[in-house]
């Protein structure tokens, strides 16, 4: 019965459970996290030129036009990570929450209030100091864009309301709001047939980072992750966190403050995208208007589920993407692909991403063998 | 297996593709005399806005020497601004059409002084000469051919009541309501026209629950102001409603239904403006124009309308054309009884204060706000 000696080595059960704690075994897990999506990755560009072979094009030319458009030349690269740049920041307004197992999908709304309370403080302090202004415009767009998604941890907390549903019909709210206040009480009677507000000054427009035209909201947004990362991985409130998603009523037997935790992680995850609303005003487009209903948040929970709620996932995710957006102009112009071929690219990486999801754990050559 | 092995020999071969792809010469498009970059903000076919623009930049591939690259969908965020970078830089772009309203400031602004050896031309008439010289922004006025397209509207109603789909109230979709109903009440004084604001460019829901609604009070004629008019035609169409159209001849999405319509006509102003370019002609920087400038045309009359509309229609026209008929002249009374242009003054096109329209003249059932 040689199956059965070598059944311990098949990657189920009590044995890789055993396996786990030694370092191999960490190592194995760790490799799973880049192999699997790789793969994912590979198997959908393969579908996609598939795809576009049907179309009578090469999908050979297909990758180049893709590399080249995304990171071919220095130029492109700056193309993409300025296109990655709030999407870091949105992932994480659905990746942080995904850590007590909501599902928040309102980011595009706390980035829209966070763009307007941003905007509300520099246009409130017109004659301070440039560097005050964007720490109260940053402020205010934290603080805006996270009471925005709190209300949804708190209406899941207190009422009992599913809090996708609430923050998906948040958004709307979001949106109204801003075309209310951008088309009546803070427009600028100058901004006849584009209804905006007054613009914040050229004098506290943040630059971009020096030797490229990519804005500093991706070094924010790094940053951003980063400390998510520590925040979820490295402290006594982040482990609160995981246990409570992990498991909500044994969180409550050990004694932790669910309520809590949802309310901060809430805040935290709007406050994100806050920041990138600030950003987008601050370094993009100087006020508000409906151009920042861009479906910015949206992507981002595109790019969260993707990077698997890993915070620190969503930086080279949210790269992966930028430079599948920056490709795209270049797959249009080339080979004559209409826009909507990017969206059937994104739609089968993120099917394969989730379908690969089946494979951890599975895939031989990953396993490390018992001692 | 050794997976650090396996990783360390894949990353390498990794590296290696890497740096040939990079030192692969950039591939540009193919040679031609100018390539001119055209971005939409919305789809090439959607019937409206956007298509419209597509039509004038196809009528540029016959020019000889001349290539075109399109970008369809591009927001009006950084991403306008890339993809005008990567025309420049990829394909070698060097005049540039980004068409929609919202691509001006701050984003063609910041293109236009950072590339001062390359033109930039923007759909919407924002120009001041406080912006670079090698930015220009041209625009058409389209009222008068939606004027033309109302009277056709007010001699075909039967029940008297018009209906206008309109995205915002802001001064362009005003001065087009506006002039629509003035035409039509020109036919026949006592049409109303009920009008719904969306709320933005394109809802097509909305759009479609506009034109129910419309009809279900009993309007017969429906005309629209959104970027993609095909919504509003085939609902209307199919509930048995007659349509003005808008942007483009949308008469093949409904023969039967289609009256006549307000088109711009950037086939004839887009090769004009190349030919400029490039016999090192300067484009004005400021372009504006009606019918008599090309820049806008009326759609051909549906056959079912009557010959005493065609012929209305026509004059106004005719007159239009010619320079001699101005439709904005007091006495103009506003839907709230208010005077807003007083008995004796006449408002021309260029009439600056025609900008800053904030008002639905008399005729008009609706409130801006």
């Amino acid at each position: 019965m040689k199956a059965d000696v070598d059944a311990p080595l098949t990657p189920s059960g009590l044995g890789r459970l055993l396996r786990r704690p030694r370092f191999g075994g960490k190592m194995g897990g760790a490799a799973e996290f880049v192999v699997i999506p790789a793969l994912a990755l590979a198997a959908s560009l393969v579908l996609f030129g598939i795809f576009v072979a049907l179309f009578g094009k090469n999908p050979l030319d297909l990758y180049f036009y893709m590399y080249q458009g995304a990171f071919g030349t220095w130029f492109s690269w700056q193309n993409t990570l300025t296109r990655a740049a709030p999407l870091i920041l949105t992932a994480l307004c659905t990746a942080l929450p995904a850590q007590l197992g909501m599902v928040i999908i309102g980011g595009e709304g706390a980035l829209l209030i966070g763009a307007l309370c941003s905007t509300a403080a520099a246009l409130a302090l017109q004659e301070a100091p440039s560097l005050f202004v964007d720490l109260a415009m940053a402020g205010a767009g934290m603080v805006g864009g996270g009471l925005w998604i709190m209300l949804s941890g708190a209406l899941r907390q207190y009422r009992g309301v599913n809090e996708t549903i609430s923050s998906l019909l948040l958004v709307y709210i979001a949106l109204a709001i801003l075309n209310y206040l951008v088309e009546g009480p803070m427009r600028d009677p100058t901004s006849l047939n584009k209804p905006s507000t007054r613009d914040i000054g050229a004098a506290n427009m943040i630059g971009s980072i020096p030797g490229t035209d990519v804005h500093w909201g991706f070094v924010f947004g790094i940053i951003a992750a980063v400390l998510s990362y520590i925040l979820i991985y490295h402290t006594v409130f982040g482990f609160a966190a995981r246990v409570a998603g992990g498991n909500i009523r044994a969180a409550k037997v050990v004694g932790l403050s669910v309520g809590k935790l949802i309310l901060v992680i809430c805040f935290l995850a709007g406050a994100a995208a806050g920041l990138a609303g600030m950003m987008e005003v601050a370094a993009v487009q100087g006020r508000t208007n409906a151009n920042l209903a861009a479906g910015y948040g949206f992507a981002g929970i595109l790019v969260a589920f993707l990077a698997r709620q890993n915070p620190l996932a969503v930086i080279p995710v949210s790269i992966l993407l930028g430079g599948i957006g920056a490709s795209g102009g270049l797959l249009q112009r080339r080979l004559g692909l209409p826009d909507a071929s990017v969206l059937v690219l994104q739609g089968v990486i993120f099917v394969m991403v989730l379908a690969s999801d089946s494979l951890y754990g599975r895939l031989p050559f990953l396993q490390r063998k018992a001692p | 297996m050794n997976l650090d092995k396996i990783s360390r020999r894949r990353v390498l071969q990794g590296t290696a593709a890497l740096t040939l792809g990079t030192a692969l010469p950039l591939k540009r498009a193919a040679a031609a005399d100018t390539t001119v970059g055209f971005i939409y903000v919305g789809s090439r076919d959607d019937y409206g806005y956007n298509q419209a623009h597509a039509a004038g930049a196809a009528a540029l591939k016959s020019m000889p020497g001349v290539k075109i690259v399109e970008e369809e969908k591009v927001p009006e965020t950084e991403a306008v601004e890339k993809t005008m970078e990567s025309m420049i830089n990829l394909d070698g772009a060097t005049l540039l059409f980004p068409t929609s309203f919202g691509y001006y400031n701050p984003h063609m602004i910041k293109m236009a002084l950072k590339y001062p050896k390359l033109r930039f031309e923007h759909c919407g008439g924002l120009w001041t000469d406080k912006d670079p010289k090698n930015a220009g922004s041209y625009f058409g006025y389209i009222d008068e051919a939606q004027h033309v397209s109302g009277i056709v509207a007010g001699r075909m109603t039967k029940s008297g009541k018009l209906g206008f789909v309109a995205a915002k109230p802001i001064p362009q979709v005003l001065r087009n309501i506006n002039s629509f109903t003035m035409g039509a009440r020109l036919a026949n004084p006592k049409v109303t026209l009920q009008v719904i604001f969306t709320g933005d460019w394109s809802m097509p829901v909305k759009e479609a629950e506009s034109t129910n609604s419309l009809i279900d009070q009993g309007v017969d004629v429906i005309t629209c102001h959104v970027d993609g008019p095909k919504t509003v035609v085939e609902n209307a169409a199919r509930r048995g409603a007659m349509v003005c159209g808008y942007h483009v001849n949308q008469a093949v999405l409904a023969p039967q239904a289609y009256l006549s319509g307000a088109e711009w006509n950037w086939e004839v102003l887009y090769p004009r403006f190349v030919k400029m370019f490039t016999s090192g002609e300067t484009i004005p920087n400021f372009y504006r124009g009606g019918l008599k400038e090309e820049i806008v045309k009326v759609s051909p009359y549906g056959p079912m309308v009557s010959a005493e509309a065609r012929k209305h229609a026509d004059e106004v026209k005719a007159a239009l054309t010619a320079g001699t008929y101005v439709i904005f002249k007091g006495p103009l009374v506003d839907n709230k009884g208010k005077t807003v242009i007083a008995g004796g003054v006449s408002r021309g096109q260029t009439d600056p204060e025609l900008e800053k329209m904030d008002y639905l003249v008399e005729g008009v059932i609706g409130a801006t706000s």
